[in-house]
């Protein structure tokens, strides 16, 4: 399958610092990647590089055979990449029906003249903005908090809410930080349910950081390993758990670990 | 206490509301702090004065009718706002307010040294053009315009670059430039707002636009709630009437302006509307964000009841 996103010695530093060195990586038309190492292993990095937040030292990024290296965010969201974060950051203080419809904004195209002026293209295509707004919200089980502000929303659903503000980007790639951080086994199962489902309805990429291994292995069909900035290893749930260098990087060495 | 006193004090309110409405769009919708709207104002002054003022005065004008005076005054805001802003926009937070107040001292004093309008003496031969109706026209216009943009997409990614920067560039939300129309259309209505001033007082001088008066338009906004149009439009009239009424406490009347407004920023932190609309749709919207707040806690805490059971 063609890549929708193809990464070629993507490096990153800080001054001294490589948080990102020579990774590549691709994530295939409608394929479900994982990325995973240990903590500060550069995972949070290679988002902030893809999404344009960051700028890379040097490497390439294709989005669709397209370099996206150097785009504003705003510019490379506009193509179709999306993302939640780690932390969670939602428009706190609107409602969730708010945070929705904002982010649906790329789906109309009215100028200020006919906002102000309430003209009829304005009228019809606010309409359309509210129905799909509804619509996903409705579709990912939210619509019973539709007005409730976000920062009102239990922590779980906060997560949730993030995952349906950046569907409404109609993301054909969407990068998903850690999503199941802070769920119980139960929420982390809904969530890996959820992730399947919404790469098969809204047919796109995922490429997913986490640290719950069961939720990694059970929905992702290719993984990167990072460690140090470095990829150390790629492959399926199997061939990755059984890499002797992705063992030592999570569990130490098997001196150490006899130790223990 | 005759009408024409009263009537006074309304067409000052008026015309601090249009600037407030303005910085209200810029500091309530998107998040940025000014400290030079002043500035902006005092170009609207000149601009309009010089516009609408006879030939025949010194200063000279070019005697032109006052609506070219209003069109000029706002426009010639907006253009020196635009230059302000592709300097200063990418200052973040704290360092974009300081740069304003710095842009806003400096347009006085460039004021106070050009002789052509006047210099410190100030421009006396500005038309009385500013009557009540029009003044009046022109805030019911600036209320509905700026209603109307908020309630829009582009009024919504404003919002969102108020709440969360970086989730709305990664929204595909071009900070950068909602940022700028925000400050161009309050430069806009501070400028109008300059125009009506200065067609109001008769009188120019450059130290009517100094840091006080921004902070003044700043303090409005503040009190009547960020976020929040009617506040705005309440927070002008009461704040530009509140001098007034309390003229019997003589020396001691801007110690009681002063204690007045720590009173209802401790009282309503958020202001007195706080981020609430006084129309039907405003209150709808408070109601259902009430009842859905309540409605989400009995769900928890029956799921919570529900899960002690198991």
């Amino acid at each position: 399958m063609a890549a929708i996103l193809h990464i070629r010695d993507l490096t990153k530093k800080f001054g001294g610092l490589t948080a990102v060195d020579a990774v590549s990586f691709d994530v295939s038309e409608g394929g479900i990647v994982g990325l995973i190492g240990p903590n500060g292993a550069g995972k949070t990095t290679i988002f902030n590089l893809i999404t344009g937040v960051y700028k890379p030292t040097s490497g390439s990024i294709e989005f669709r055979g397209k370099s996206i290296v150097g785009l504003e965010p705003f510019r490379i969201a506009d193509m179709g990449v999306t993302r939640t974060f780690q932390n969670i950051r939602l428009f706190k203080n609107l409602s969730v029906f708010d945070n929705v419809l904002t982010a649906c904004h790329l789906n109309a195209n009215y100028s200020f003249a006919e906002a102000i002026l309430r003209l009829p293209r304005f009228r019809t295509q606010e309409k359309a903005l509210t129905a799909k707004a509804e619509d996903l919200l409705g579709i990912m089980g939210l619509l019973g908090y539709r007005d409730l502000i976000a920062n009102n929303l239990p922590y779980g659903l906060q997560r949730r809410l993030e995952i349906v503000r950046a569907l409404a980007l109609n993301p054909s790639l969407l990068l998903l930080d850690e999503p199941a951080a802070g769920m119980n086994p139960d929420e982390t199962e809904q969530l890996m349910r959820l992730i399947g489902r919404i790469r098969n309805d809204f047919k796109l990429s995922v490429l997913v950081i986490e640290h719950h291994m069961d939720l990694i292995m059970g929905v992702c069909e290719h993984i990167v390993v990072l460690n140090f900035g470095e990829k150390i290893a790629q492959g399926t749930a199997d061939e990755v758990s059984k890499n002797p260098q992705v063992i030592e990087a999570y569990l130490g060495t098997s001196e150490e670990a006899a130790d223990a | 206490m005759d009408w024409t006193y009263i009537q006074g004090i309304l067409m000052l309110a008026g015309i601090n509301m249009i600037a407030v409405l303005g910085l209200s769009l810029l500091t309530g919708f998107t998040g940025l702090f000014s400290f030079g709207h002043a500035g902006f104002m005092a170009i609207g002054a000149y601009v309009g004065a010089w516009i609408s003022a006879s030939p025949a005065s010194t200063p000279a004008g070019l005697g032109l009718p006052f609506i070219l005076a209003i069109v000029g005054g706002g426009a010639a805001a907006g253009a020196v706002s635009y230059l302000i802003g592709r300097i200063s926009l990418n200052l973040k937070g704290d360092y974009f307010c300081i740069a304003t107040l710095g842009f806003g001292e400096a347009i006085r004093l460039i004021f106070n040294n050009v002789n052509r309008f006047g210099g410190a003496r100030g421009w006396p031969g500005v038309p009385g053009k500013s009557t009540f109706v029009a003044i009046l026209v022109a805030d019911v216009v600036a209320v509905l315009f700026l209603a109307n943009l908020v309630k829009s997409r582009h009024g919504r990614n404003m919002i969102a670059v108020r709440e969360e920067e970086l989730a709305a560039q990664i929204a595909g939300i071009d900070v950068f430039k909602y940022k700028m129309i925000s400050l161009i259309i309050s430069a806009v209505y501070a400028g109008v707002a300059g125009v009506f001033f200065a067609h109001y007082m008769t009188f120019i001088q450059p130290k009517m636009f100094s840091l006080t008066k921004s902070t003044e338009l700043t303090i409005i906004v503040i009190f009547g709630g960020l976020g929040s149009i009617s506040g705005s439009v309440l927070g002008a009239l009461v704040l530009t009437a509140l001098p007034e009424v309390l003229r019997a406490f003589e020396i001691w009347r801007l110690v009681f302006y002063g204690a007045a407004v720590i009173l209802i920023m401790v009282s309503r932190p958020k202001g007195l509307m706080g981020g609430m609309e006084l129309t039907p749709s405003g209150i709808r919207k408070v109601v259902a964000e009430r009842n859905a707040l309540r409605e989400a806690k009995a769900k928890l805490l029956a799921e919570a009841q529900s899960g002690e059971e198991d």
